[in-house]
């Protein structure tokens, strides 16, 4: 029975590793519809772009590790910038529908561009780091550091936006748009800053996937729609409730797939979620 | 300080100001009066730049307007207390206060003035970790007027402080109202409740359909029989 308890801890604590990463993930999906009220459905697409970015820099130009990965969550806070100039700004009067494809023929057209420039071949970093072992649990270190680097990178954002004047604006500008020029804020450079810092959280977990994970353009639907759900989960556009919801989802894939089997995790957390939307439609911590 | 000369504006094709012109010397408090869609929140949208002039132009200092961006009107130093208040009600006092000194000139006095406001608003202090939509009235509109000051306008714009106020709150507003006024802050207030509003302002234009109907001094206005007759009902 003690083998048993030790394992399931382990299967708990890896559950927690999970969460931090799935927290991060669902962060910039969350705060840009929070904000700018327009659903990113390419958003992982935009991590694909910055784990390519990340392997371009790294293994094909030799560029240092972390300078590639600085470099890589630039590019994509860029694109998040581009991306509501160009494609977000023109529609943000239309229909929540066509706004939604919008979104969706950038992630094909994300997908095409990765395709032409790198193949369909998996690419990675060529690094491999070891397990840590504690006890007679074992943990994968990229995890322990993708978790870490999560929770910074959430607990960075959050003090951005409970502390500075450009973080209060952001959260001011979801409650009362319309008076957001008598403070002398300008909306539109404030939903430019929130796609660019949409775009950096974006950029930050493709630096943490591409130690886990190898690159392909279709990689983004591994992990697209759970990033969705979680927020959907949580209550669309609401951080606090995408970050329980990032835990719980995880502690269902992680828990579930050790007392079934691992595909099995998937599947129970799924039904967790649909019987969720069944009982509280506007998600957990939703309003409305 | 402030001067409109000919302001015509409206929503679409609905016209809500023909020809406005009125001034507002620096020091002085000065009501726009009138029953309700006469346009006189119209009239401060147009200042603000919430909304475009038809015709007409507005200066402030000389300066005019009419390229300046809706954003930038603060910066010329007018600060616009909205109709209805419109706090953030998701953001604590405290921040509804730094959403109100965000100019990057405001920001260097922002701890400065804050203590100030809570100087002149007591009550602010004791909320300042309160969520802006838990407050009363009363002390929503007490925030309101602190957030506009936080970016230490030269012209205070007021629209219609009173509404949906208890009147012994409204009388302790208009009080602070003229206190704001004595301190050096040019006040143009927007008001319905034109008993209360002329016992507080030095001038006043009474706005309707549209137009500048008459204008006086506060004494000459309450002493008129055109405004005792229609909207004092005496």
């Amino acid at each position: 029975m003690e083998v048993f308890d030790i394992f399931l801890l382990e299967a708990v604590l890896n559950g927690i590793l999970l969460g931090g990463l799935l927290a991060l993930l669902s962060l910039g999906l969350n705060l840009i519809f929070g904000v700018i009220d327009v659903v990113w459905i390419c958003y992982a697409e935009m991590i694909m772009i910055g784990m390519y970015a990340v392997y371009a820099l790294h293994v094909q130009q030799h560029w240092p590790l972390l300078a590639a990965m600085a470099a890589g969550i630039a590019f994509v806070a860029l694109l998040g910038a581009l991306m509501h100039q160009f494609v977000i700004r023109p529609v943000l009067s239309a229909e929540p529908i066509n706004q939604l494809l919008v979104t969706g023929g950038v992630l094909f057209f994300l997908q095409a561009a990765a395709t032409l420039a790198f193949g369909i071949e998996f690419k990675n970093l060529g690094v491999r780091l070891p397990p840590v072992s504690i006890g007679e649990m074992s943990f994968s270190l990229p995890r322990i550091i993708a978790f870490m680097v999560a929770v910074a990178g959430v607990a960075v954002t959050w003090l951005f936006l409970t502390r500075s004047y450009l973080g209060t604006a952001i959260r001011a500008i979801s409650q009362d748009r319309a008076i957001m020029p008598l403070m002398g804020v300008n909306p539109d450079r404030i939903f430019v800053v929130t796609s660019a810092l949409g775009g950096a959280l974006a950029g930050l977990s493709a630096c943490l996937l591409v130690l886990q994970y190898d690159i392909h353009p279709a990689i983004g639907l591994s992990f697209g729609p759970i990033t969705f759900l979680i927020c959907v989960l949580g209550g669309l556009g609401n951080m606090l409730g995408g970050l329980a919801a990032a835990f719980i989802f995880a502690q269902f894939i992680s828990v579930g797939g050790f007392i079934f089997a691992i595909e099995w995790g998937y599947v129970i957390a799924f039904v967790f979620f649909i019987a969720v939307m069944f009982w509280r439609p506007q998600g957990l911590l939703g309003g409305k | 300080m402030l001067a409109l000369t000919d302001v015509c504006a409206g929503y679409g094709t609905f016209q809500a100001l023909f020809g406005v012109s009125l001034e507002v010397r620096a020091g002085e408090s000065v009501a726009v009066i009138g029953p309700n869609g006469a346009g006189k929140t119209t009239l401060l949208r147009a200042i603000s730049k919430l909304i475009n002039l038809g015709a007409g132009e507005v200066t402030m200092q000389g300066r005019s307007l009419k390229h300046v961006a809706p954003h930038e009107v603060i910066a010329n130093g007018i600060a616009q207390v909205p109709e209805n208040r419109r706090l953030f009600p998701r953001l604590t006092v405290e921040e509804n206060l730094r959403m109100g000194s965000f100019l990057l000139s405001a920001r260097k006095k922002h701890q400065q003035q804050r203590d100030h406001v809570f100087d002149l608003f007591p009550r602010l202090k004791e909320r300042r970790a309160q969520l802006a939509g838990t407050l009363s009235g009363g002390e929503q509109q007490m925030c309101a007027i602190g957030r506009a000051l936080m970016s230490r306008p030269k012209l205070l714009l007021l629209d219609e402080p009173s509404a949906g106020l208890a009147p012994v709150i409204v009388q302790s507003i208009m009080q602070m109202v003229k206190k704001i006024c004595a301190e050096g802050t040019t006040v143009l207030i927007v008001e319905q409740n034109i008993r209360q509003v002329l016992k507080v302002v030095d001038r006043a234009y009474l706005l309707e359909t549209g137009r500048i109907k008459t204008s006086g001094s506060s004494a000459e206005l309450l002493a008129s029989d055109e405004i005792r007759k229609a909207y004092l009902g005496l």
